[in-house]
């Protein structure tokens, strides 16, 4: 009975419409992944595997590690506490900046981890082959580092993306938007139908840009990379899953990721 | 951030053991049964390529849906009440699963062909051979992936409080509606302490279950 008050709730056009309309909702919610993912892979990407390639600022990749035992929830919170009075202005971003760097902070420690673990993992004979073809480091980085690491950055770039949708739906809490408004005032102003609603669209969204994301990494990684080409049981995966991922990415990118 | 309020923490101690507790039967009750249903789960994934991809794929995306969307629709499948615990007890053991069924193929992956032959040839049947000879020697990437789902478990149970539920969540949430930021360090340091705490306890079981390691080393 419940179940088609949610029904009701979400096939209503009313819903839809307007500035607290769930299309409006799912814009934000996409908006503010998109602008988090944007800055946080422009920060770790090049950071992680710089660390990786140059053997140098392991510390880092330790710390964004040990960095993840902190509760989403805890360090959101605490980050826009902190940052709200400082970009409080007249316009709405007083909200939106800090969640977005919360967000950003909270994005780092997986897309560091695959960015360092894929090009540290690179076999080393693949390197030393193309340094004995006469490549520079440079190269070496760009054509065969790289391409191998690609597995591991976007397994990487796919549970920052889950790890954002998710704590974007919390920061609701905070007053951004997006759907997580739905689950928090749904709560408050005690209309279950709304907050199911609310989290059956988060639950949605996010199965849905894994599935895209997954796809699209099919396409980019090589194939001989992309775990279609397997070459038996792998041993290494007790180190794998202790030191380089405290948490797993997506459990079913791994498949590709240890590869 | 600088007013730290000692005289809280002394006051509240009942509080937080309380809270602490709660949150350590949260994050605790659903480790046992996650694994308790992802053992034959994994074996099950090892069969053939249609139960693996199944299984595998599966936990994945189940592990993809955020937390709080998992803790609101709980209710509705269980035909509990939205503020008992043992939605997040349920949703919990969930997210435990997804994350140990892949654990526990990698570990069975991992366990050597020669050993599993040599264990045959010593006219183990199927299933005598999986408890005394594959799951053993399984441990010890089992308890890493049980590490992993004790830190994010203690850490995602906290999302509850949004809705309400209690356990050391509560702090955070509170501490944030009342910019009190005393509250808000106690409810981080006692999580992460629970975390901790989670953590050693699994591997001292690791350790005392993988005597073979040492013995094999010491020889």
């Amino acid at each position: 009975m419940i179940l088609t008050d949610v029904w009701t709730w979400l096939t209503n056009g009313e819903n839809w419409e307007g500035e607290g309309g769930i299309a409006n909702r799912l814009l934000e919610h996409l908006t503010y992944t998109g602008l988090t993912m944007v800055f946080a892979v422009a920060i770790a990407i090049p950071l992680g595997t710089w660390i990786a390639h140059s053997g140098r600022g392991a510390w880092m990749i330790t710390v964004a590690n040990s960095a993840r035992a902190i509760p989403s929830l805890g360090l959101l919170l605490v980050l826009v506490m902190w940052l709200q009075p400082k970009f409080q202005g007249e316009t709405n971003l007083g909200f939106l900046l800090p969640s977005v760097v919360a967000l950003v902070v909270l994005a780092l420690p997986p897309l560091l981890a695959g960015a360092y673990s894929g090009v540290s993992e690179v076999n080393p004979a693949a390197r030393d082959a193309a340094t004995g073809m006469g490549m520079t480091g440079r190269e070496v980085f760009f054509k065969v580092e790289l391409p191998c690491a690609l597995p591991l950055i976007s397994s990487g770039i796919r549970s920052a993306t889950l790890q954002v949708v998710a704590t974007a739906t919390i920061a609701a809490f905070t007053g951004l938007g997006g759907l997580g408004r739905y689950v928090i005032d749904g709560r408050q102003t005690s209309q279950p139908d709304m907050m199911i609603g609310g989290a059956i669209l988060v639950a949605l969204l996010a199965l849905s840009l894994e599935l895209i994301l997954a796809t699209i990494q099919r396409f980019v990684v090589s194939p001989g990379l992309g775990g279609r080409a397997r070459r038996g049981p792998r041993t290494s995966d007790a180190a794998d899953v202790d030191s380089s991922h405290p948490t797993p990415p997506a459990a079913a990118t791994r498949e590709q990721a240890s590869v | 951030m600088t007013t730290l309020d000692t005289g809280y923490v002394a006051d509240n101690a009942g509080d937080i053991a309380y809270r602490m507790f709660l949150h350590a039967e949260m994050a605790g009750i659903p480790l046992i049964l996650g694994l308790a249903i992802a053992l034959p789960l994994g074996w099950l994934a090892r069969r053939n390529r249609v139960t693996r991809l199944v299984l595998l794929t599966g936990s994945g995306l189940l592990y993809t849906i955020p937390s709080l969307a998992l803790f609101v629709v709980m209710p509705l499948i269980l035909g509990t009440p939205i503020l008992a615990g043992w939605n997040v007890v349920a949703a919990m053991t969930l997210y435990t699963l997804a994350l140990l069924v892949r654990t526990v193929v990698d570990g069975l992956d991992a366990v050597p062909d020669d050993v599993r032959q040599a264990a045959v040839a010593m006219g183990y049947p199927p299933l005598k051979r999986f408890v005394s000879v594959e799951l053993p020697l399984a441990v010890p990437v089992i308890a890493a992936g049980l590490r992993v789902a004790a830190v994010s478990n203690v850490s995602i149970v906290s999302v509850a409080a949004l809705l309400g539920i209690p356990q050391l969540g509560i702090y955070l949430t509170n501490g944030y509606n009342r910019t009190y930021w005393t509250e808000i360090w106690v409810g981080i340091v006692a999580i992460l302490l629970l975390a901790l705490v989670f953590d050693l306890v699994i591997q001292a079981v690791s350790r005392s279950l993988t005597r073979w390691q040492r013995v094999g080393a010491a020889t």
